[in-house]
C-alpha cells in the first residue's frame, strides 16, 4: 500500500499545548504536539463528544484510512454513521499517544536542541499520556466527554481519566484491559525491547542521527509480543502444524510452517510504521501502570463516589489480559458503589477480538452508548 | 430505545412491590425483562447480575446496567445497603448455596423479593406419594432446580437467616394471588410458586 503514502507524518493534523505538560518523572515537556482525527460533528452544547484511545501500536486513524501509512482504519467496524460509535450522534475523536510517531510528540520527535529526543526522551506514563489528552480536550474547549473509550492500553487511558478527572466523564468503556500489568505482561514487553536494544542499527537510540532503523530488533519485538495477542485456539484453528508453500520440512531454518511465516509477515509489516524508541517508551509506560498502587493497594478505592458510568467489556480466550483482571476492575467498581455492567465475550479471537467481528460486542456496547446518550440528552 | 415491557404476570406483582425510584439488584436478571419493566413502571435505579453471557449481552444492548457474574461468589463486592430492593426471580432454587445467597442480600438491601417454584404444592407431593418419582422428574439431573424447596422452607430458612416475610403471595396458571402477611399453610399447599416479600428484621 505505500503507493498510498500521502502525507509526511509532519503534516498530520495536531494541535500544540500552550502550557508545559508536568510528567510523573518530574520533568516537564513544553510545546507538545497533539496529533489527531474526529469524526461527527460537535453539538452547540459541546455534549457529544467521544475520546478514542488506541492501544500500543494503534494510531488516531481510527475511523480513516492512516493518511501516512494508507493503512485502513483499525475501528472501522465500530466507528461511523449509524455504527455503535455513531457519528450521526457522537462527535468522535483519537488522539495519538504522547510518546507514540504518528504526529504526536515522542522520542522520534525533535528535542528543543533540533535533534531527535530519542532516548533523552523522558520515561513517560500512562496518566501523563492522560494528563497530555485532557490539556488537548481542554484546547478544544471541551469540559465533559460523553465518553472515554479504549481497548487494551487504550483502556488503561479510560481507566486513568475516571480517576483523574471524574467529573470530566460521563461515560468510560474500558475494553480488554487491565489495572495493572502482570509480571508475564512485563516479562514479554522486556523480551520486545531486550530484542530492539540488541540490535546493532539502535544506535544506543540515537539510530535516527545516524540515519539506521533498528528494523530486525523491532520485528522481533513485535513478532513476540503478537503471540500474546492471539488464542492458542485461533493459532491451532488457522494454521496448526501446516506447511508453508512446500509439502514437507525443509531441514532447514526457513520460514517451513504457516504459523512461521505469518510471524515473520506480522515482524516486517510493523517496522515500516513503528518507530523502535517509541515501543521502548509505550510498553514502559504500559509496565510501570498499576492504579491501585496509587491508593496503598485497594483498587476500589481508586473509584470511590464516582460519578462515571462504566461498561467493561473481555474476551474469554485473551491471556494477554484474560478475564480475570478486567473482573477485578469491575468488582472494584461494584464495591465502590459505581454504575458498572461487565460482559466477557465467548471467542476464540483472543486479545484482539475488540477489533475483530464480535456481534454481542457491539450489541451491548450500542446499547450501553445509546441509553446514556438519551439520560445526556443528546 | 425499543424495550419491550415484561407482561408476564409475576414480574407485575413484584414490580408493584418497588417504589418509585429505589435502587434494585436483580440477582440472576436473565435477559433483562424484569429490569427493563422496573424502570419502565417504577423509574427504579436498576442493576442486574447475570452468570450467562448471551443473556447478560442480550440485556446490555437493551441499555441495561447488568454485570455477568455468579451470584454464588460475586455478590460479596456489593457494598452493604448499596441498594433498597434485591430481588431473586426463579433463581434461588437454582444456586449452590442458597442460604448463603440470601445472607448477602441481606446485607446488599434491606427488602428482598424472592419468588420460586413451591414444591410443598399438593399435586408434587401426591406425585412424589403415588409415583415415587420427583416432581418434574424427567429433568431432575439436569435443568431442575438445585435446591427444591418448599413454601415453608423457604420462609424458615429466611427467618433462621434474619429475613422476615412481610408479604407473600401465590401463581397459579400465570396469575398472581394478593399479597398477604398470613396465610402460609394454604399457600404451601396450592401455589405453584410463591413470592416473598422480605425484610432484614
Amino acid at each position: 500500500m505505500s503507493d498510498r503514502h500521502t502525507l509526511p507524518i509532519s503534516e498530520v493534523k495536531h494541535l500544540t499545548l500552550d502550557k508545559p505538560l508536568p510528567l510523573d518523572c518530574g520533568e516537564q515537556l513544553d510545546g507538545v504536539r497533539i496529533a489527531y482525527e474526529c469524526w461527527g460533528e460537535l453539538n452547540a452544547e459541546k455534549s457529544n463528544a467521544i475520546l478514542i484511545c488506541h492501544a500500543l501500536t494503534g494510531d488516531q486513524f481510527a475511523a480513516s484510512a492512516n493518511l501516512v501509512t494508507g493503512r485502513p482504519p483499525w475501528w472501522s467496524r465500530m466507528i461511523g454513521p449509524g455504527l455503535p460509535i455513531d457519528t450521526d450522534r457522537f462527535h468522535v475523536i483519537a488522539t495519538n499517544v504522547l510518546g507514540g510517531c504518528m504526529g504526536t510528540t515522542g522520542p522520534a520527535s525533535d528535542a528543543p536542541d533540533g535533534k531527535p529526543w530519542g532516548t533523552r526522551f523522558p520515561v513517560i506514563t500512562i496518566s501523563d499520556m492522560v494528563r497530555a489528552q485532557i490539556a488537548f480536550i481542554d484546547t478544544l474547549g471541551i469540559d465533559t466527554l460523553f465518553s472515554v473509550i479504549g481497548g487494551s492500553m487504550g483502556g488503561m487511558q479510560v481507566l486513568d481519566w475516571a480517576v483523574q478527572v471524574p467529573e470530566r466523564v460521563f461515560t468510560a468503556i474500558p475494553i480488554a484491559t487491565a489495572a495493572r500489568h502482570s509480571a508475564q505482561n512485563i516479562a514479554f514487553y522486556e523480551v520486545g525491547r531486550q530484542s530492539i536494544m540488541a540490535d546493532p542499527d539502535w544506535c544506543d537510540g540515537q539510530y535516527l542521527a545516524q540515519d539506521k532503523r533498528p528494523s530486525r530488533g523491532l520485528a522481533i519485538a513485535r513478532m513476540a509480543a503478537h503471540i500474546t495477542y492471539v488464542s492458542e485456539e485461533a493459532l491451532k484453528r488457522k494454521f496448526d502444524r501446516g506447511l508453508q508453500d512446500r509439502e514437507q520440512t525443509s531441514f532447514s531454518f526457513d520460514a517451513d510452517f504457516q504459523v512461521e511465516s505469518y510471524l515473520r509477515y506480522q515482524g516486517h509489516s510493523f517496522v515500516d510504521r513503528f518507530d523502535a524508541n517509541s515501543y521502548l517508551y509505550v510498553t514502559r509506560a504500559m509496565d510501570y501502570y498499576d492504579l491501585a498502587a496509587r491508593h496503598d493497594g485497594r483498587l476500589a478505592d481508586a473509584f470511590v463516589d464516582t460519578p462515571v458510568r462504566f461498561c467493561l467489556f473481555s474476551f474469554s480466550s485473551d491471556w494477554h489480559y484474560p478475564p480475570s483482571t478486567t473482573r477485578e476492575i469491575t468488582r472494584a467498581l461494584a464495591a465502590a458503589g459505581a454504575e458498572v455492567s461487565y460482559l466477557e465475550i465467548e471467542t476464540d479471537n483472543g486479545h484482539d477480538a475488540f477489533f475483530l467481528e464480535e456481534p454481542l460486542f457491539e450489541d451491548a456496547l450500542a446499547g450501553f452508548l445509546k441509553v446514556n446518550a438519551g439520560k445526556r440528552g443528546i | 430505545m425499543t424495550r419491550q415491557v415484561s407482561s408476564r404476570a409475576d414480574h407485575k406483582a413484584i414490580a408493584e412491590r418497588v417504589p418509585e425510584g429505589a435502587r434494585v439488584l436483580d440477582v440472576g436478571c436473565g435477559n433483562g425483562d424484569l429490569l427493563a419493566l422496573l424502570v419502565e413502571k417504577r423509574s427504579v435505579r436498576a442493576r442486574g447480575l447475570e452468570l450467562s453471557g448471551e443473556l447478560a449481552g442480550t440485556a446490555m444492548s437493551r441499555g441495561l446496567s447488568v454485570i455477568q457474574g455468579d451470584a454464588d461468589s460475586d455478590l460479596e463486592v456489593f457494598p452493604e445497603n448499596g441498594f433498597d430492593f434485591a430481588i431473586l426471580s426463579k433463581a434461588i432454587q437454582h444456586m449452590r448455596r442458597p442460604d448463603m445467597v440470601l445472607q448477602e442480600l441481606a446485607r446488599i438491601a434491606p427488602d428482598v423479593i424472592v419468588s420460586f417454584r413451591n414444591y410443598g404444592l399438593w399435586s408434587r407431593r401426591l406425585s412424589l406419594f403415588s409415583s415415587g418419582r420427583m416432581p418434574g422428574h424427567r429433568l431432575w439431573h439436569d435443568e431442575a432446580a438445585l435446591h427444591p424447596s418448599t413454601a415453608r422452607d423457604m420462609v424458615e430458612l429466611c427467618s433462621a437467616l434474619g429475613l422476615e416475610t412481610v408479604a407473600m403471595a401465590s401463581v397459579r396458571d400465570g396469575r398472581v394471588g394478593a399479597f398477604r402477611d398470613s396465610g402460609l399453610s394454604r399457600l404451601n399447599w396450592g401455589a405453584d410458586e410463591v413470592i416473598l416479600h422480605l425484610r432484614r428484621a
